[in-house]
């Protein structure tokens, strides 16, 4: 399943591979990894962003847990959770109490909404895995109040690992694993912006199983996949349908059904942006692998590069503003805006969005999701007549209105 | 007809210190008082008072509106601009409210912030709503204060620190130059020696209920008690003064051997001691409490009561270290403590209040208090053997609160809790 010595394998090989991946709930690729590595630590993460670089360098196998979809039947996580609580919560803990994750040394949540923060506190109360870090973003900016408290929190991190396989962290080991995931967000954004102009290319469905394999591989093998990815969707492939371009937006913790995905496709859109991974692109541009100061190069970048998220405080750069550009930036005609029921952090962004939306005539729908739903047919026909609303009343992308 | 209880001097001075903020709020402006939007949890009164400004809590006002049947209105408002039904109604209903012109609970037109202090402590949400009223306050500065979650159980230095440096190099000078004030630390240090005093006086009032009868409702009278610390007055003399008055008052219950007041007078018999966790509903209050004092319920402690606060194990205000106290303070309310550490004060306090039962009261929008409540009642019920009961409901929003739904659970919880009375005392006077 590997890329072996840059021999160029079709497209389709490479989608089904990551297909495989994707949605392996065994996490099979890290109990091998893990055999492969007499000391390695398999370090699971929660969404929305974890920077992985630190498991990387201290020896680790950082894997995305990202529930169990429409893949898992919830036996044991609905005695956890009560009916008015997101959908998520209760697959990880259904994958993690079937022993799924066994092989896993180690979780971490990291600050995203009340849910999953108190998540963690039941993996402590159950003793699960070897090390359980809730790991605290800073929502304070100033690099050195902010910045240094992240750099402790990240410590923390490696710290945990350490102490399981007794491996100090060095500035060059940091150095090389930011370089790695810099190589790796670099050839998702290549891919990104393809499809801003060819999305035919490669639907978001393959795209998603594209990006969410690299969550549950070693890096240096995703790099290489996407490598040949790239290569081959810079080839003119396919031909454009009469579809409207959206931005997904929403989405960005529990995840849809891959249904739910292609329902939008087949409806007539082509999403050019989408926020459904966003963990794997949330830094925006390379962090600096060259300092002597690795973990701060990592804070640096988290407070000065980081995409848009419901998750981090933007009173000093508002979230409307910078999907607006978004939606301008890739030509988009409109937002399609997805959250999972109950999900605090989208529902409550919701408001500020279409508001602001409204004013500035960007056109957009919202619907709400569960990962384990996968019967779309009504928002397939609200999708479908957004689509054709725009088709047939308006001339130019919404974000054309916008003046900057 | 239900008799009106007589009102017992506590409750006059709180009455006339709510009236009194109002007041006050209501002749901000034109007195030139600068306004300060804030949070109970992580309320940084002290620092506020500090800077001589006027405190609004959103969450107080949300609730005071379910209290007088506005709740709903304001709610139905927001979901017409597009607030979800899923989210907090505390939220909505707060943003409804200003919707419709932003008159406060009292009647009263409440003043627009000067600043928005949002203490994000041990609620998510906080951030998100903040976010929202800055897009409707454009001109407001908000100031965030960042505490960090005490994943491991524990309060480091380096959280302690990293909420310092917040407050020196942010949170003081943003304060100073809205209201033109200078830091004055020893005005601090003095407010900060009299929020100690006043939590020696809570932390022993809400320790009477070790006495049977319970002298007081901890959870339902409670949320009364925590008024004054919660909302403004910590730190201040008159808090100090309404403590020692109500400790005086429930001492003379005590001697005389009464029970709790209900809205209905005293509670005749005390059949059973319940630790309440999870906030109250407040749509219909009087009729949950009723529920409870009908059948001789009494809480005797509950984790609502300590959402502004834990200073049951001993934490207080230090004046000697005045900013690292109020990082301690925030760090240390309810909901900013895991989840383990919440089933072990839990615990304290079912052991230590000899409590028959542990009830929860899951609030369908507040995921920082229900998200885990299923897996720390099953860690209680476990441990403790203590019979644990499970109700549902909402903070603010009526359409929630399902009257018979309620009642009827907590009927059936009172007759187990009944029957388990009595095998206990067969066993332990087992007939000749």
């Amino acid at each position: 399943m590997q890329p072996n010595n840059g021999e160029l394998k079709p497209l389709d090989h490479w989608i089904r591979v990551c297909k495989e991946h994707a949605f392996d709930l065994q996490f099979t690729r890290a109990r091998k990894w893990k055999e492969e590595h007499a000391d390695g630590v398999v370090v699971g993460y929660m969404p929305v962003y974890f920077p992985r670089e630190v498991i990387h360098a201290a020896g680790g196998l950082p894997v995305g847990i990202f529930g169990g979809g429409d893949r898992k039947q919830i036996i044991k996580g609905d005695a956890y959770y009560q009916s008015y609580i997101c959908h998520i919560p209760r697959s990880i803990i259904d994958l993690v109490l079937d022993n799924h994750t066994d092989h896993f040394d180690g979780y971490i949540f990291p600050s995203i909404c009340d849910v999953l923060r108190n998540l963690s506190g039941i993996f402590k109360l159950n003793k699960l895995g070897k090390f359980v870090k809730y790991m605290d973003f800073p929502q304070n900016f100033l690099p050195e109040v902010g910045g240094v408290f992240y750099q402790q929190e990240m410590q923390h991190v490696m710290h945990y690992i350490k102490e399981i396989n007794g491996k100090e962290v060095t500035p060059e080991a940091l150095n090389r694993s930011i370089a790695l995931y810099n190589t790796n967000r670099r050839l998702i954004a290549r891919i990104y912006d393809v499809r801003q102009d060819h999305p035919w290319r490669m639907t978001l469905e393959e795209l998603y199983y594209v990006v969410r394999a690299g969550t549950v591989m070693p890096v240096e093998e995703h790099n290489a996949i996407l490598e040949q990815v790239c290569t081959h969707l810079e080839r003119e492939t396919g031909k454009a349908q009469d579809k409207i371009k959206v931005v997904l937006s929403g989405a960005f913790c529990e995840q849809p059904a891959v249904g739910l995905v292609r329902a939008i496709e087949e409806a007539g859109c082509y999403v050019v942006d989408d926020d459904l991974m966003l963990g794997s692109r949330m830094i925006l541009g390379d962090i600096d692998a060259t300092t002597a100061e690795p973990l701060k190069a990592i804070a640096h970048a988290y407070i000065h590069q980081s995409q848009l998220s419901s998750s981090i405080y933007d009173v000093d750069n508002p979230k409307e503003n910078r999907l607006a550009k978004i939606v301008k930036d890739r030509g988009a005609d409109g937002v399609i805006f997805a959250s999972a029921s109950f999900c605090d952090p989208s529902l409550l962004d919701a408001p500020i969005f279409q508001k602001a939306f409204d004013r500035m005539g960007i056109r957009y729908i919202a619907f709400q999701f569960s990962e384990n739903i996968n019967q779309f047919k009504v928002i397939k026909e609200q999708v479908g007549a957004f689509s054709d609303s725009i088709k047939l009343w308006e001339d130019e992308p919404a974000g054309a209105a916008l003046t900057n | 007809m239900a008799q009106e209880v007589q009102k017992e001097k506590s409750m006059i001075l709180q009455k006339e210190m709510i009236e009194g903020l109002f007041n006050d709020l209501a002749s901000a402006k034109e007195k030139g008082r600068k306004v300060c939007y804030t949070f109970v949890p992580g309320n940084l009164s002290e620092l506020i008072r500090t800077f001589d400004m006027l405190p609004v809590y959103p969450e107080i006002n949300a609730l005071q509106n379910a209290m007088r049947k506005k709740s709903a209105g304001y709610i139905r408002e927001a979901e017409k601009h597009a607030h979800s039904e899923d989210v907090c109604t505390y939220v909505k209903c707060d943003v409804g409210m200003l919707l419709k012109g932003n008159i406060g609970p009292t009647g009263q037109k409440l003043p627009e912030p000067d600043v928005l202090l949002l203490s994000y402590t041990g609620c998510f949400t906080f951030m998100k709503w903040f976010e929202t009223l800055k897009r409707e306050y454009p001109d407001t500065k908000v100031i965030m204060v960042h505490t960090p979650y005490q994943e491991n159980g524990v309060m480091t230095p380096e959280m302690t620190q990293y909420m310092v440096k917040q407050f020196r190099e942010e949170v003081i000078p943003k304060m100073e130059e809205v209201t033109g004030i200078k830091y004055d630390e020893e005005k601090l240090k003095r407010h900060l020696e009299l929020s100690r005093e006043a939590e020696d006086w809570i932390t022993k009032i809400f320790d009477t209920t070790k006495h049977r009868p319970s002298p007081i409702d901890a959870y339902f009278a409670g949320v009364y008690y925590i008024g004054p610390i919660n909302i403004g007055f910590r730190g201040t003399q008159e808090a100090v003064d309404y403590y020692k008055e109500l400790y005086s008052e429930i001492q003379e219950r005590i001697r005389l051997g009464l029970g709790p007041v209900t809205p209905e007078g005293e509670m005749k018999e005390e059949k059973f001691r319940l630790v309440v966790e999870g906030p109250p509903n407040w749509t219909s209050f009087r009729e949950f409490w009723k529920i409870f004092y009908d059948m001789g319920a009494v809480i005797v402690a509950s984790s609502y009561t300590k959402v502004g606060g834990v200073y049951d194990l001993g934490w207080r205000h230090d004046p000697e270290r005045p900013l690292e106290a109020l990082a301690e303070y925030c760090m240390n309310c309810y909901t900013n403590l895991n989840i383990p550490q919440r089933v072990a004060l839990l615990s304290k306090c079912i052991t230590e209040y000899q409590a028959d039962g542990y009830v929860t009261n899951s609030i369908k929008s507040c995921n920082s208090f229900s998200a885990g409540q299923l897996a720390m009642m099953r860690d209680l019920e476990d441990k403790l053997e203590v019979p644990v009961g499970f109700i549902e409901s909402d903070l603010v929003d009526p359409r929630y609160f399902s009257y018979s739904n309620i009642k009827n659970r907590l009927e059936s919880y009172f007759q187990m809790l009944a029957q388990r009375k009595m095998f206990e005392a067969a066993e332990t006077n087992p007939a000749p």
